[in-house]
């Protein structure tokens, strides 16, 4: 069976989960620990990843730059990879400096309509001699067809390989098989599944990734990330095994690289809370469960209304200014009835 | 003032009826590239002399006062180059940074250069929505740090935009540090493609020195005051909520819905780049009337 390649994203997606509060010494441990079990690539930085530290999403601890030094100077075999947004990243500032640093893998992503957002700064990857992998974020909101064009424009660009996410955690197993099969088929590359846990499908969603054709996947230590989190990478890796699958890593030192999330910065990890579960009912971005949650007490609002409001107005990630709004507007509607 | 569209695209045609309501202003020639164009066709039906021969046309003509050029980034330096040396002023409709910055009521016709026919900017969406509440928070508080998140329909937002993201991040950044003198200055730009469109909106967050001493209320009649003044040439820019003043910090959401004159009202962000256009063709008229008179 071919080798799948596992990238643990916990330093990254997790971050969400930790209101985007890593330590450079959490990142080191992490590295260490996640190079010592055979990880293929560790991918670091604030959830929305490169240039994402803001008022809208939430600022990080520490800058990129020291995120990315504490990672590069703690991996030698494992790849140091980093996500990256046009409209929160630029070449000149976020791509440039990752370059220099000496990140390794480059994931450019749009919300899954908008591939050719990522046109320049997928070739500024590849003219730097680096992987760029083509992400299309909040998958679910675009058919198999249409996520196939959107990644042929992503290799056209230069992508060497193709990756969907079910940023609101919102896929069963078909939908997942039903994408990543037409993927497959047309773009001719690599191709990858990120999933959320908000249903409880993490796990059962990579599964039907890898039999419809994915060959890249992605987890998080303790199934930290947005929402619910993500696929919780130490269990994934020895289900993985189970099947019969090749991954490189070693399942009990990936453990120790657990324990040691546990112990530095993962707290007590994600559950399916109500809020997760019903963002994913409804297809809203996995990560604004904690600004929703603060616009709810803030207003005295019921956080669930707050979803099901942007479930309504099909909001996209990076939309976090709208949850505020529309918590005033719940609470006008509230007092005048 | 006799005026010249260059480029007949979305842009250049509701530039175009913006104009036709107004008597101050002749548009005197559409140029563009093709004859098939609607925007040409929309000229034609208005008895408007047009051009397919881009700026070439423009060049063949007598007694021009200003060129609006809504082609793209990289044609803007090419009609520069053709049009310095002639006694007209040109607005470039795309950040190509060639001239000043226009932001009205904020950023004047004040040229590096000195001379009476000026190039001008007409920056971002981002910026020219933001500029103005930005500017006048300066005039009340220390400001430490300046960013504004835009979201735009994704129908809005057409290939040039698409393909320089990084630009027009770097041009509004710019622009919110001079009207700010914030150390740091962050733009962000989302495309949400949800169906209806959304209609354009900003929220502006301002973060102020901590041992500033000021009521609220000084706050808050400011914003007020310039809301007010932008809506007097677009009409369509409203607070969304009503702003947050905590920890240091003034959030301001605004939606701006366009005129709808030939773009659709959702893509405020286009409309509020023409409008702002419209008020630079004002001063330039006032500023011609001196100098004649």
């Amino acid at each position: 069976m071919e080798k799948l390649i596992i990238t643990d994203v916990t330093l990254r997606d997790g971050s969400h989960g930790i209101s985007h509060q890593l330590r450079a010494t959490d990142i080191a441990k992490y590295c260490q620990a996640a190079e010592s079990s055979g990880v293929p690539i560790v991918e670091v930085g604030h959830g929305n990843g490169l240039g994402a530290s803001s008022a809208l999403i939430g600022f990080s601890l520490i800058s990129d730059e020291a995120m990315l030094i504490a990672a590069r100077e703690n991996l030698r075999e494992t790849k140091l990879g980093i996500h990256a947004i046009p409209g929160l990243a630029t070449r000149k500032r976020d791509l440039q400096q990752a370059v220099e640093i000496g990140v390794d893998s480059f994931r450019i992503a749009s919300h899954c309509t908008e591939a050719d957002t990522t046109k320049k700064h997928i070739e500024f990857v590849r003219s730097a001699g680096k992987e760029a992998v083509g992400v299309l974020m909040m998958s679910h909101m675009a058919s198999a067809k249409v996520l196939g064009e959107q990644a042929k424009l992503m290799v056209e660009y230069g992508a060497t390989s193709i990756l969907i996410m079910d940023s609101a955690g919102t896929y069963l197993p078909e939908d997942v098989s039903e994408r990543i099969e037409v993927l497959f088929h047309e773009t001719g590359v690599a191709v990858g599944f990120h999933a959320h846990n908000n249903l409880g499908m993490g796990i059962a969603n990579n599964l039907a990734a890898i039999k419809a054709g994915a060959t890249k996947l992605d987890g998080c230590a303790r199934g930290l990330g947005a929402g619910a989190g993500n696929a919780q990478i130490e269990v994934l890796v020895p289900v993985l095994h189970k099947y019969g699958y090749e991954t490189g890593i070693n399942q009990i030192d990936l453990l120790d690289a657990a324990d040691i999330a546990d112990e530095n910065f993962a707290g007590v990890g994600p559950t399916i809370t109500s809020l997760s579960l019903i963002s994913g009912l409804n297809g809203v971005f996995s990560g604004f469960v904690k600004p929703v949650v603060a616009a709810s007490k803030e207003y005295g609002v019921d956080a669930k209304e707050i979803f099901l409001e942007l479930g309504r107005r099909r909001v996209v990630a990076g939309q976090e200014n709208l949850i505020v709004e529309v918590a005033q507007e719940l609470l006008q509607r509230d007092s005048t009835l | 003032m006799n005026v010249a569209i260059l480029g007949s695209g979305q842009i250049g045609t509701d530039l175009l009826i913006k104009l036709s309501k107004l008597s101050e202003f002749n548009v005197v020639l559409v140029s563009g590239r093709r004859d098939d164009s609607p925007g040409l066709k929309i000229a034609k039906e208005m008895n408007i002399p047009t051009s397919t021969s881009g700026i070439e046309g423009i060049l063949a003509l007598n007694g021009l006062d200003v060129v609006i050029d809504c082609t793209s980034a990289a044609d803007h330096i090419l009609h520069w180059a053709a049009l310095k040396n002639l006694e007209i002023h040109v607005l470039d409709m795309t950040p190509a940074k060639i001239g000043d910055v226009y932001i009205p009521n904020v950023l004047r016709t004040k040229s590096k250069v000195e001379q009476n026919y000026l190039n001008l900017n007409l920056v971002t969406c981002g910026g020219q929505s933001s500029a103005p509440l930005v500017f006048a928070l300066s005039k009340v508080l220390s400001i430490t740090r300046v960013e504004i998140a835009s979201n735009i329909a994704s129908l809005s937002a057409g290939p040039a935009t698409r393909a320089n993201i990084d630009e027009y991040i770097d041009t509004t950044e710019k622009v919110l540090a001079v009207v700010s003198g914030a150390k740091e200055t962050k733009a962000i730009l989302v495309l949400n493609p949800a169906v209806p469109p959304i209609t354009m909106q900003t929220t502006i967050y301002v973060d102020f020195e901590s041992d500033t001493d000021i009521e609220n209320n000084v706050i808050l009649d400011q914003i007020n005051l310039v809301v007010r003044q932008m809506q007097t040439y677009v009409p369509g820019v409203r607070l969304l909520m009503r702003p947050v003043i905590a920890a240091n910090r003034v959030t301001i959401t605004l939606q701006v819905k366009g005129n709808g004159d030939y773009l659709p009202s959702y893509s405020g962000n286009l409309d509020i780049i023409n409008a702002a256009a419209i008020e630079a063709l004002f001063e330039l008229h006032r500023r011609n009337l001196e100098v004649v008179g």
